[in-house]
């Protein structure tokens, strides 16, 4: 049994490098200005962590030996000296890596988006998401859901009719974006907790109900980006599907320009 | 042993009702407990077999289930995960064992409370029954997960099984905290007060330490736990506005609260949620060093380190919760702290790993049925510890978050590591408890199924997060690139059913061994604590008026110039 022990442990071992080496699925590409930190920040944990995970059960492997020597048994009670290094070795590793990891944060969070981005609403609704651009003005229009919302009758937001601001409001169930530019999202929702994952750029927010919430990133490749919902919503979730198309300079201000004409 | 006065009657109660059943006997109580969880764990398996069958087949009509709808699956998601966290994981680990044996290891013969332990059992039971009653109203079974994050879990209106469904949740939940807390206060006073002469807080056992720290955990948690419950049963029964804001619509209708904030929710329940992660793992931690030095017949390596990291890890379990909410909408510049925080968690745990396998070094190893559960704790705890210090980090959290990596990481070092330590200690006591063996056989046989199941299962989980896959989705279908991975999700589920098919034989050694299984001598693991000098099955009056005299260490193992490699804990100086 013991060496059954020693062998599973091992195999165990070996059988999950393996599966991550081969990895059947994985990230998408990133294509968003951070995902290429994150993606290295990733390569790193797995590393480290993947290290730590073989070693570890290499040792525990060796630790299983049933000791053969006759004789006065290894009897220690502890070492502290040992517990010490271990510990603070340890501990370096894992606060060195949470410093870097905190590093990309900051970037993330605490710097502006450029004063050109696109200033793009988002609303989670049970189970649609919608993608609200200012249209020419740059102005968004005043929104009461509990007034005016009308979804079937082409206004699922809400926006006030007697609002001159947003009479020029695009609102899309596509969102579209132009490539190179900072986009800067206000997330809301209607009636639950919603949450926008385009997992191409990276990109994870919460929509909370009664809270406006501002994240940003910037798409550099063109093409189409699936978005999910991920945080339960109701018997809808698994299909709260939008897409997020990256496109030109010029195709988006034609896009524009088409969506104004609607109008 | 000398004699000393005795501290609660020791007349064996007559009547079979009060002597099993309405019994303030601290091991019926305890016993009690372990059926609890034993039909809440088979209830909850029943519901993650249902939910892996329907992601592969969603159109299968089950036989009794017919055809399960999206509202059916969560119903299922948010029932397994309470029973799970709440009715097993919480549990068995502390309530019944805890409850069972720390008397008998601190050398007492009943706890502080004995009237409050086993009205926390009724109370416990009760709460059972009408978090299952919810599937049987109309909506059924709530769906909101077991975190219930509001506005979803606030408004009738926001699903099927958000009416009755939700109310009875909130009330199950609310008699939990109850119990919970009275058990506690309990498990506190008895450590604190009720231990035998000589048996200093240092010659305590490490299962009793992590049973100690676990009830203040419990304590200061599901307090906080109680208040939330009731401020959202207020709120959707009372027209209060803790969680819900101003101006929602939902299913067409206007909703009319105000004022309330959704993640003031999500801070009271992670301040409980998160150290509830340590209430479920830190008797497991326990346990597993008690055997470890057991088997391997040497002392606990370090073990006030162990004392030290048990109580640093109790702590720090407090400042974590924020952890859970990176892409909530909660301040950015909390993340800072609440990273930095949760890595500080690693290093306690880094000790506690270290010491398992310093424990096990050079040792004469028995290669027992719990000593195998023990390894198996201690290899689960590796691989899903080991994601912990990446999820910590916000910055890839906000990927993985709420995929199924999280899924996979919380299975591992949670659930999984939780049931080897139950598995470890079921076997190991099994004699002490109905004076009878486990077989060994079955035991190893159990054992490998359930270890090669748990790798099967959740490793590949991990892939499944990293490519994107967000959790709680009922259906495969609606997201193309989720849609992808249906293969990888055919394979979680085919290792899904032969693992929990392998369950079988636990059930069938457990219950044949209790009536079948071979006698079992009064100590047959040749350990050094106290309750092993009691005759198996412990003697209703436990110690019999009579109180240990405690002379030495709980892992007084390997010891030259004895009859035995061990001292038991009131041998003579």
């Amino acid at each position: 049994m013991a060496v059954a022990l020693r062998l599973a442990l091992l195999l165990v071992a070996a059988a999950c490098a393996c599966l991550f080496l081969a990895h059947p699925v994985w990230f998408p590409d990133g294509v968003s200005a951070q995902s290429a930190a994150i993606d290295h920040q990733f390569a790193i944990a797995f590393w480290i962590l993947g290290g730590l995970f073989l070693a570890a059960h290499a040792v525990l492997a060796v630790c299983l030996m049933r000791s053969r020597r006759s004789g006065k048994p290894r009897n220690s009670y502890g070492d502290w000296r040992m517990e010490a290094a271990w510990t603070l070795a340890i501990a370096a590793l894992f606060f060195g890596f949470n410093v870097a990891g905190v590093r990309i944060w900051s970037k993330m969070k605490f710097q502006q988006p450029e004063s050109n981005a696109i200033q793009v609403e988002v609303t989670g609704v049970q189970f649609q998401w919608y993608f609200r651009y200012a249209g020419p003005d740059g102005v968004f229009g005043h929104v009461d859901a509990q007034r005016f919302a009308r979804p079937q009758e082409g206004n699922p937001l809400g926006l006030d009719p007697g609002d001159s601001d947003g009479k020029d409001d695009i609102v899309s169930t596509v969102l579209v974006l132009p490539v190179g530019r900072d986009v800067d999202l206000t997330l809301r929702s209607q009636d639950v907790i919603h949450s926008l994952f385009i997992p191409a750029m990276r990109f994870k927010q919460d929509a909370v109900p009664g809270m406006s919430i501002h994240a940003h990133f910037r798409p550099i490749k063109t093409g189409a980006y699936e978005i999910s919902c991920a945080e339960l919503c109701g018997i809808g979730h698994y299909r709260m599907r939008a897409v997020a198309q990256v496109v030109s300079d010029e195709e988006f201000k034609r896009w524009l320009k088409a969506r104004e004409v609607q109008k | 042993m000398e004699e000393l006065p005795s501290i609660t009657t020791t007349v064996k109660p007559r009547r079979l009702l009060r002597r099993y059943v309405f019994s303030t006997d601290h091991k019926v109580v305890g016993l009690q407990y372990f059926f609890l969880s034993l039909a809440a764990a088979l209830t909850g398996t029943l519901l993650s077999l249902l939910m892996r069958i329907h992601l592969i087949w969603p159109n299968l009509a089950l036989p009794f289930f017919g055809t399960i709808k999206p509202e059916n699956y969560l119903a299922y998601l948010t029932m397994h995960g309470t029973l799970m966290v709440f009715f097993v994981l919480s549990l068995v680990p502390q309530s019944g064992f805890g409850n069972y044996f720390l008397p008998l290891q601190l050398g007492v013969s009943e706890m502080s409370f004995p009237k409050l332990n086993a009205a926390g059992f009724w109370i416990s039971l009760l709460s059972f029954l009408v978090l299952l009653a919810a599937f049987f109203v109309p909506g059924g079974a709530p769906g909101a997960g077991w975190t219930q994050y509001p506005p979803l879990s606030a408004l009738a209106a926001s699903g099927p099984g958000q009416a009755l469904g939700t109310d009875l949740w909130l009330v199950s939940i609310g008699l939990f905290c109850l119990a919970a807390v009275t058990g506690s206060i309990n498990f506190i006073t008895t450590t604190l007060k009720l231990r035998a002469p000589g048996m200093s807080l240092m010659r305590m056992p490490l299962t009793c330490w992590t049973w100690f720290v676990t009830a203040i955990l419990s304590l200061l948690a599901f307090s906080v736990l109680a208040a939330a419950v009731l401020l959202l049963l207020l709120d959707r029964n009372a027209g209060t506005d803790f969680f819900v804001p101003a101006g929602l619509i939902v299913s067409g209708a206007a909703v009319h609260h105000a004022g309330g904030s959704p993640l003031l929710w999500q801070h009271l329940f992670w301040f409980f949620g998160h150290p509830e992660v340590y209430i479920a793992i830190l008797p497991g931690m326990g346990m597993t060093s008690h055997l470890l030095s057991v088997f391997a017949r040497k002392p606990v390596f370090g073990y006030r380190a162990m004392v030290g990291s048990v109580v640093a890890i109790g702590f720090l379990g407090f400042l974590v919760w924020g952890h859970h909410m990176f892409v909530s909408g909660m301040n950015p510049y909390a993340a800072f702290a609440f990273s930095t925080l949760t890595t500080a968690i690693a290093v306690p745990s880094a000790i506690k790993t270290f010491n398992w396998m310093a424990t096990l070094y050079g040792g004469r190893i028995r290669f027992t049925t719990p000593l195998l559960f023990s390894v198996g704790f201690v290899s689960l705890f590796i691989t899903g510890g080991l994601t912990g210090p990446l999820l910590a980090q916000p910055a890839l959290d906000v990927y993985l978050h709420d995929t199924y990596f999280v899924v996979a990481h919380f299975h591992l070092i949670m659930a999984m590591a939780g049931l080897f330590a139950v598995f470890a200690a079921t076997h190991f006591w099994f004699p002490k408890i109905f004076g009878r063996m486990m077989n060994e056989r079955l035991g190893i046989l159990h054992f490998w199924i359930t270890f090669v199941g748990a790798y099967a299962i959740f490793v590949p989980m991990h892939l499944l997060g990293m490519a994107g896959h967000p959790r709680r989705y009922s259906e495969l279908t609606g997201v193309q690139y989720v849609a992808a991975m249906a293969p990888l999700q055919k394979w979680i589920t085919i290792a899904a059913v032969v693992t929990i098919a392998g369950q079988i034989i636990f059930l069938v050694n457990f219950f044949w061994s209790m009536f079948k299984g071979a006698a079992a001598p009064s100590n047959p693991w040749e350990c050094s604590t106290l309750e092993w000098t009691l005759p198996s099955p412990t003697p209703h009056a436990g110690f019999a008026g009579r109180l240990p005299v405690v002379n030495h260490g709980p892992y007084e193992y390997g010891v030259t110039g004895r009859e035995a490699d061990y001292l038991m804990q009131d041998a003579e100086a």
